[in-house]
């Protein structure tokens, strides 16, 4: 059969194909200007990892749409983005934080830090004291009424130096009793209350650059000096008043002490997330006990649930069965309410005083299991809940790849004398786990990340006791990570969390690799291709 | 004589072996049904329950009736329409976007041939192998910058949500539609192609009629599948009003569960049926679609 994408078959751009050469063009223009627009924001935030993305993904568009070679890609260029933008990406940047400290404490970027360090004042030795009133204008320009230890009043405004008016010069009016003046033209006074409460007051540097005078307290205002310095050839900072000087350790500033400077910065740190990850005795402990639960879960889960879909399909694969068509929808049920749903009223059902099986067998045997407290119980009910989640499911493969072994091959066995046992476990079953084992394959991944069932059920609980990082006894690595990045009750760690997602990232994927490369799946799919 | 007497003996045995068998197997079946369904009835049961705690539901409730669903629809801290109009925005227009995405991908997969075709393939069931909940991370601060140039799909906007889950569409379900695609004999297509039909017209007007079984079925997976999604929309949507129903639903338990449990079967159980009959009506056809190689989740 000659292929329909032969170079000579018409062909129309199927993109906006309405539209002649020209305006088509036209409206490439405008869209790559947008994208440039968009990129330019981007980078303009400092957002450089998105706009890189965003503009590589733009060059790809354009090529698929200008190259003629690369019509049949046209008709997926909406989805090819799209996946690039929210699959892809996600996964290049998810590496790329798992080689940085990003996290509570490092979430801005080194200039960043810079800035904000430099903006920390003190108060020097010689530098001066004063107490102060504030005024302000209708048009919110502020100034200040000093008056040092000596009784000295001087006036400060923003950008001028210091001046001693006497009342008359400078608009200044009669001073009262304590030595301030009473009224300043076009200003007003602002009483105790209403100058604590100013928000702008405290931020704003008054007089001349490099002898700023700033209100550190209801109290007192004072000549401060930024404290610290930074060398950007050394990439140090240094402190002004003492000379120590503060090293860039791992995005954080620090002295030969262990002091550290706020904030910290977004910066490489290697592979110390991953040593963390594998080395870190603190880090050990839970994480041991969650990645082997995470294994024991998803492939107890598989046994069981397997296991019982398997044995109804084989029970009830029989044409004339009484009632099957009944049985099958009745017992499909579980599959069909939505996962959450379920979970949360087996949640309500397991409740340790008040659901109903709890109480049921504290009314038949004056005891029930503490299903949320007892980290074995929690993992026993985590079970039977996925159980019943998960056998419709299993049932229904299972049947439909039961109807489709050929009956001769029973019929064969009969005659040589079988038994039922030995013709389901040299017939039936072998040819069921070829027929069924990519899907097996795929179920046992989908649990090893089945983030919704811990997470829902029980949030992972009950927690480890004395853990450096939160983590309970029937947490999993991905619900482990989502309290990492998202619960912040102990403090964030993006980096490391990343760093742990690339490693189920790794896991998940041999096991993928693992199916292809064992079972039928990846002829069948070469075949079809 | 007595052979043929032993073999009737054998028969009726048999016979009777094969009853006790179904009478057994009924019992089994009998056992499973109940495990089954007893949730449901008893989230039912619940929702009927006028008193609306857990701890004093009994599966018949002494006196039934629709306070708790009184309450739901009239309560502002439980928006049910407004969650539940919101997942079904959500859904359908994720599902239409999705499977336009397939079928149009799918069809040049199937229909063109060109350098990388097999490579793109089998990268894409490569990707997908990933679940993209281990990005939720980078997903997360990548809407949150997008949203600080565009607010209207930055977090807490359903736009974000629906090109997220968009994102994913590029999937498994292109190779179940391109089987389906391949089914389709070329001598349609070419003697369209002779009348002078352009690709785009032959896709539309030729193809897609005869795609309609297949159309329903993955539509329907992804509407159940974006339906009941909890994770993203989680991590994404953070106001009351923008919730669907399935974070409302897991929201409103994690503070009063067991006091306001009538009220949450009540809710639980209007936001399910839809799905459940969905199922139930349609199981043949989901069930085709299912052992194709979708996998629920």
């Amino acid at each position: 059969m000659p292929s329909l994408a032969g170079q000579d078959s018409p062909k129309k751009n199927i993109l906006l194909s309405f539209l002649p050469e020209l305006e088509r063009f036209v409206l490439l223009i405008a869209l790559d200007a947008a994208v440039g627009w968009f990129v330019y924001k981007l980078a303009s935030l400092g957002y450089y990892p998105f706009a890189v993305a965003i503009l590589l993904l733009a060059i790809v568009v354009n090529i698929v749409l200008l190259v003629r070679k690369a019509y049949p890609l046209r008709w997926m260029i909406v989805g090819l983005v799209l996946m690039g933008l929210f699959v892809i990406y996600p996964i290049i940047f998810t590496v790329w934080v798992s080689f940085t400290n990003y996290g509570e404490g490092h979430l801005v970027t080194h200039e960043q830090a810079i800035t904000q360090i430099l903006k920390i004042k003190y108060l020097p030795e010689s530098g001066k004291a004063y107490s102060w009133t504030a005024y302000k204008s209708p048009q919110g320009d502020y100034a200040l009424w000093l008056v040092d230890t000596q009784g000295n009043g001087y006036l400060a405004k923003v950008g001028q130096p210091l001046n001693q008016p006497q009342p008359g010069e400078s608009g200044l009016g009669e001073l009262d009793a304590n030595g301030i003046p009473v009224t300043i033209e076009g200003y007003k006074k602002l009483n105790a209350i209403q100058a604590a409460t100013d928000k702008n007051l405290t931020e704003i540097l008054f007089g001349e650059a490099g002898k700023t005078i700033q209100i550190r307290s209801p109290k007192e205002a004072a000549e401060l000096l930024p404290l610290y310095t930074y060398d950007p050839v050394r990439d140090v900072m240094i402190d002004l008043e003492v000379g120590t000087v503060y090293q860039n350790i791992r995005g954080t500033f620090s002295s030969p002490s262990g002091v550290t400077l706020k904030p910290g910065f977004i910066a490489t740190i290697n592979f110390n997330n991953f040593r963390d990850f594998f080395a870190s005795s603190a880090l050990r402990g839970p994480l041991l006990e969650v990645t082997a639960w995470n294994f024991g879960f998803a492939f107890f889960s598989l046994l069981l649930n397997f296991g019982l879909g398997l044995a109804i399909a084989v029970l009830f694969n029989d044409k004339s069965f009484p009632l099957k068509k009944l049985i099958r929808s009745l017992l499909l049920i579980p599959y069909t309410v939505p996962a959450l749903i379920t979970i949360l009223i087996w949640r309500g059902m397991l409740n340790s005083d008040l659901g109903v099986i709890s109480r049921a067998m504290d009314s038949l045997f004056g005891w029930s299991p503490p299903w949320f407290t007892d980290a074995w119980w929690a993992r026993i009910a985590i079970l039977l809940v996925n159980l019943w989640l998960s056998y419709p499911y299993f049932m229904l493969i299972c049947s439909g790849a039961l109807q489709s072994i050929n009956e001769d091959y029973y019929g064969a066995a009969q005659v040589d004398g079988a038994s039922r046992w030995q013709q389901f476990r040299y017939i039936t079953l072998p040819l069921l786990l070829i027929a069924v084992g990519p899907l097996l394959v795929a179920s046992f991944t989908f649990n090893f990340n089945n983030f919704n069932l811990i997470y829902i059920f029980n949030a992972g609980g009950p927690p480890i006791a004395g853990t450096p990082t939160p983590a309970g006894h029937t947490d999993i690595l991905i619900s482990y990570v989502y309290n990492l990045a998202f619960s912040g009750s102990r403090g964030f760690n993006y980096g490391f969390a990343s760093a742990i997602t690339i490693v189920i990232f790794f896991i998940v994927g041999a096991i993928t690799l693992f199916q292809f490369r064992y079972t039928r799946m990846w002829e069948e799919v070469s075949k079809n291709v | 004589m007595s052979n043929s007497l032993s073999l009737q003996k054998l028969r009726t045995s048999v016979k009777v072996q094969r009853k006790i068998g179904i009478g057994l197997r009924m019992v089994i079946a009998l056992i499973l049904i109940i495990f089954s369904v007893f949730p449901v009835i008893w989230m039912i049961s619940a929702s009927l329950n006028p008193t609306g705690s857990l701890a004093t539901q009994t599966l018949i409730p002494k006196k039934a009736g629709f306070e708790n669903y009184r309450e739901l629809l009239n309560s502002t801290e439980f928006p049910f329409w407004r969650w539940m109009g919101n997942s079904i925005k959500i859904s359908t227009i994720t599902s239409v976007g999705a499977l336009s995405i397939t079928t149009i991908a799918a069809y040049a997969f199937s229909r063109f041939r060109f350098r990388g075709r097999v490579t793109m393939l089998k990268g894409l069931l490569l990707i997908n192998a990933f679940p993209g909940l281990l990005a939720l991370v980078a997903t997360f601060l990548m809407i949150s910058q997008l949203g600080d140039i565009f607010p209207g799909f930055g977090l807490n906007t359903h736009a974000s949500l629906i090109l997220v889950y968009l994102g994913g569409a590029m999937g498994i379900n292109i190779w179940l539609m391109k089987g389906f695609l391949d089914s389709i004999p070329r001598d349609i297509d070419e003697s369209a192609m002779v009348e002078g039909a352009s690709d785009w017209q032959i896709f539309t007007k030729l193809i897609l009629p005869l795609l309609r079984p297949i159309l329903i079925v993955i539509f329907i997976l992804s509407y159940i599948g974006t339906y009941g999604d909890f994770v993203l929309a989680r991590v994404l949507l953070k106001s009351t009003d923008q919730y669907t129903l399935m974070v409302g639903l897991q929201i409103f338990t994690g503070a009063q569960f067991s006091q306001r449990w009538g009220v949450f079967a009540a809710g639980a159980l209007m936001g399910a049926l839809p799905i459940m009959i969905i199922y139930l009506a349609l199981q043949d056809q989901i069930v085709g679609g299912l052992t194709q190689g979708a996998v629920k989740g």
